[in-house]
């Protein structure tokens, strides 16, 4: 079986695809908590991405992208049957996982691909674990099933009320923790602002909270440096170092600021990629025309 | 030619100049600065070699070559003869004749270096191993019988490269797995095009390919498979060669923010991630208009100069000594000097501010005096008290070194290491405290030298020949 070749996709919701992809070392060893870096393309740029799932025996692994920027973009545009032009993993230390008692995961957007594979897990190892998955709206909530499947509990809450509860993941945390619902631990996966607001949440009444950090990254191995984040006061190197780290010690706003390093090139090379793809309506409309 | 020709002749003529690229429009791009000696030029810098009876430069090359032998195979006009004498030490004389440090190793031992000028050893390495290159002449070196055996090589820098030639050579059955998706380590993140460039590297690589030398990319030993795992695999000894590729920040406040990159991230999203063809390629780099590159080593020269390319209009270096204790090669400051570079020493940088979005916007420095030398023998830069100055920055390059990397440390419990995280050797044979482990180059010595890694690749090759002989450790 040719390496990288992706056996599988399903669209999840508008912008977020799953893919299945061939990766039998990486399905053997990976675990809870780890990433792969890949490069959609010839010309393409390192992105991470979390292994949401994997089948040792079948040798394939299971990454969810959502399309943001130019490479994710393109990177949908793929089928069962392409090739993913390079894949290295698995990366990052793996989460700790041990019996607590109680586990609730909070996700947003696409970080419920990421909180997945660690809600299995805390599941596995003898947890009653919690989800709470927030998204915008209706459509935006992603892996409803999957996650009620390996969890105990699952609330849902959109921005504008459409499914589940109106408003904000924060909202249903504190309700949980008002009525006297108190993890032991909490794992908050999502944007930057959400994963800071639960950290603020859980602060006060002092659980164990755990977020995953994206910050950009280039070779994922500890070389570059360019991942870096303040936590504790101290520099860490988020792709050996993490992604995982105590919630209550991240400098969020640092970490904000650093995301966004490239917003002028990223806007430069979703133009490109806008200009490409109408060429290729264009293009095909021209062989519809012309056949 | 003229082989007779006595000493006095010799000394006559002029060490031969390295044709260049022009500084002004050299420093707007980054095709090869060197160009290469003519073949007049070579047989004219060879002839100068008084194949001296006690060759000294010999000693100061780390593998050895035969210097006055291959030399005198140019004159010879024997350009193939003179590239195999040379890689009977050295299976890599088109980089190293481009990188080394030759003025401080071979150069600076030739008997001509004190009252006259070195015979150029390098750059007619480099002249023969071009010309094998270009006349598509390559001669595959003759092969020992199969032997089936299974050697891993971790890691495709200089070292590894090394180790995977003389194994290919004597039989074994070789390996070489890569973490990045592109072959040569720093050769390839690191060097930039200007100094080296790649397509050179891609053909040494084809040449091991056709030696029969297998390369596995994206594969982060350690993390994919540890080194236990690969010898369940059937691998019967393993050489580590993973470089020292973890860069150092100097900790201090301001260097999270934005616009202030590691020389390893700087250079490998040009190098590795062609960021100078933004968008073509994908992955971005900020360009810098005042950029101040901090250190005063090859990393930084290549950083600053990279810099340069970029568009900056002030690319700066802060060295913390002065110019003499610079430990860059002299050929690269001289040539950063020429593309405007500037160049400020005895000066290091105490915080960064930023502006309202954490862009870094000034750097504030101290000034330093040379104080008594240091355990490096090099003399100690002392800070000058109320020497703090501002300077308008918009990007700052950390090129101050590499501590080395975690992760094969951390996932081969057995491996000693000492207390910097270098993989402890016996220095002979590249022997490690793990049973069928050998290591070598950067990872054992810190941040060193390309000629100095390839040394410690062959000389674990001809260590793991004996181990796979006598199954002694
Ligand atoms: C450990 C880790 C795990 C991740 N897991 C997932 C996942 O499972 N699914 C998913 O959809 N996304 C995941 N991400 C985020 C994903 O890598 C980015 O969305 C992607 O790189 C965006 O690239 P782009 O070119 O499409 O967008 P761009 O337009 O280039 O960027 C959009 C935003 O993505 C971030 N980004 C850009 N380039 C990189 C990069 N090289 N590395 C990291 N972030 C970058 C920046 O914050 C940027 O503002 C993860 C990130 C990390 C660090
Ligand atoms: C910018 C720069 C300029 C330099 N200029 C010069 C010069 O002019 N002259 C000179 O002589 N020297 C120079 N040097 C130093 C020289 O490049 C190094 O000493 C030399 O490359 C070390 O070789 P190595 O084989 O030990 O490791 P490296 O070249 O560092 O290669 C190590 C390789 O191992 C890979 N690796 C790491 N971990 C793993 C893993 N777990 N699994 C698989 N693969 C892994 C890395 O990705 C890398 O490709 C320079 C260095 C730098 C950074
Ligand atoms: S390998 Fe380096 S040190 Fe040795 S002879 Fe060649 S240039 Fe000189
Ligand atoms: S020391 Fe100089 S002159 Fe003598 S053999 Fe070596 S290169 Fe030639
Ligand atoms: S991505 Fe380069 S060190 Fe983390």
């Amino acid at each position: 079986m040719p390496l990288n070749k992706i056996v599988k996709t399903e669209l999840l919701g508008p912008e977020v695809k799953l893919f299945e992809i061939t990766a039998p070392r990486i399905a053997k060893k990976r675990k809870a908590g780890q990433f792969i870096i890949l490069r959609v393309d010839d010309h393409g740029e390192r992105i991470p991405l979390t292994i949401a799932d994997a089948d040792a025996e079948k040798g394939t692994i299971t990454v969810i992208v959502q399309g943001l920027g130019a490479t994710s973009k393109r990177f949908l545009q793929k089928e069962a049957g392409d090739i993913v032009w390079d894949l290295a993993g698995p990366l990052g230390k793996p989460t700790h996982i041990e019996k607590r008692g109680l586990v609730i995961a909070v996700s947003g957007g696409v970080g419920t691909a990421v909180a997945m594979p660690i809600a299995a897990a805390s599941k596995k190892a003898g947890n009653t674990v919690y989800s709470i998955i927030g998204a915008r709206t209706k459509e935006l909530v992603i892996l409803e099933k999957e996650m009620t499947e390996r969890t105990d509990k699952i609330f849902i809450t959109t921005d504008d009320g459409s499914y589940g509860r109106k408003g904000l993941v924060t909202d249903q945390l504190k309700s949980l923790l008002d009525d006297g619902i108190i993890p032991d631990e909490l794992v908050a996966i999502g944007p930057l602002p959400m994963m800071r607001a639960v950290s603020e949440l859980t602060r006060s009444y002092n659980i164990p909270t755990v977020v995953s950090l994206n910050s950009i990254m280039i070779d994922g191995t500890g070389m570059c440096g360019g991942c870096r984040a303040t936590v504790d006061g101290k520099t860490v190197f988020v792709c050996v170092d993490g992604p995982e780290f105590d919630g209550h010690k991240v400098d969020f706003a640092e970490l904000g600021r650093r995301q966004k390093a490239y917003l002028e090139q990223e806007k430069q090379s979703m133009e490109a990629f806008s200009h490409q793809c109408r060429l290729e309506v264009k293009a095909k409309k021209l062989k519809i025309e012309t056949a | 030619m003229e082989n007779n020709l006595p000493n006095r002749e010799r000394l006559k003529i002029k060490r031969q100049p390295m044709p260049e690229q022009d500084p002004i429009i050299r420093a707007a791009n980054f095709n090869e600065v060197n160009l290469g000696f003519s073949k007049e030029a070579a047989l004219q810098e060879a002839l100068r070699c008084l194949q001296c009876p006690k060759p000294t430069c010999i000693e100061g090359c780390p593998v050895n070559i035969k210097i006055p032998e291959f030399i005198n195979l140019i004159v010879k006009e024997d350009f193939a003869g003179a590239v195999a004498k040379i890689k009977e030490d050295n299976s890599l004389p088109a980089v190293c004749g481009r990188v080394c440090p030759q003025e401080e190793q071979c150069e600076a031992k030739c008997i001509l270096d004190k009252r006259f000028e070195a015979v150029s050893i390098g750059r007619l390495e480099r002249f023969v191993a071009d010309w094998e290159r270009e006349s598509g002449q390559f001669q595959v070196p003759e092969k020992a019988p199969e032997t089936g055996r299974k050697i891993a090589i971790i890691g495709s820098g200089p070292s590894g490269l090394a180790c995977a030639t003389d194994l290919a050579i004597m039989g074994h059955d070789v390996t070489v797995f890569e973490a990045l998706h592109e072959f040569g380590g720093v050769l390839v993140y690191g060097i930039p095009e200007f100094r080296l460039p790649k397509h050179i590297l891609k053909v040494e690589i084809d040449n091991l390919k056709n030696l029969g030398v297998k390369f596995v990319k994206n594969f982060i030993a350690g993390r994919i498979a540890t080194l236990n795992e690969l010898f369940t695999e059937g691998f019967e000894a393993i050489f580590v060669g993973v470089g020292a590729g973890l860069p150092w920040f100097m900790n201090i406040p301001g260097e999270n923010l934005n616009g202030v990159y590691s020389a390893n991230e700087f250079l490998t999203r040009v190098n590795l991630m062609r960021a100078y063809d933004f968008p073509n390629w994908d992955t971005p780099i900020q360009i810098g208009k005042n950029v101040a590159v901090i250190g005063g080593g090859n990393t930084a020269m290549d950083a600053v100069r990279t810099a340069k390319r970029l568009g900056a209009k002030r690319a700066m270096i802060f060295y913390r000594r002065s110019e003499a204790e610079m430990p860059a090669r002299i050929e690269e400051v001289h040539h950063a000097k020429e593309e405007g570079v500037e160049f400020h020493t005895l000066v290091s940088p105490i915080r960064y501010e930023g502006d309202e979005n954490g862009w870094v916007k000034k750097a504030v420095s101290v000034r330093m005096e040379l104080g008594e030398p240091d355990a490096s023998g090099r003399r100690r830069p002392v800070l000058i008290p109320d020497s703090e100055f501002e300077m308008e920055i918009d990007q700052v390059v950390v090129a101050i070194g590499n501590g080395s990397n975690p992760i094969i440390g951390q996932t081969t419990p057995d491996l000693t290491l000492n207390s910097w995280g270098n993989i402890v050797v016996e220095e002979s044979s590249g022997k490690t405290s793990k049973r069928g482990v050998f290591a070598g180059g950067d990872i054992v010595t810190g941040g060193a030298t390309v000629i100095l890694a390839m040394g410690a690749g062959r000389k674990a090759a001809k260590a793991i020949q004996k181990y796979l002989e006598n199954n002694e450790w």
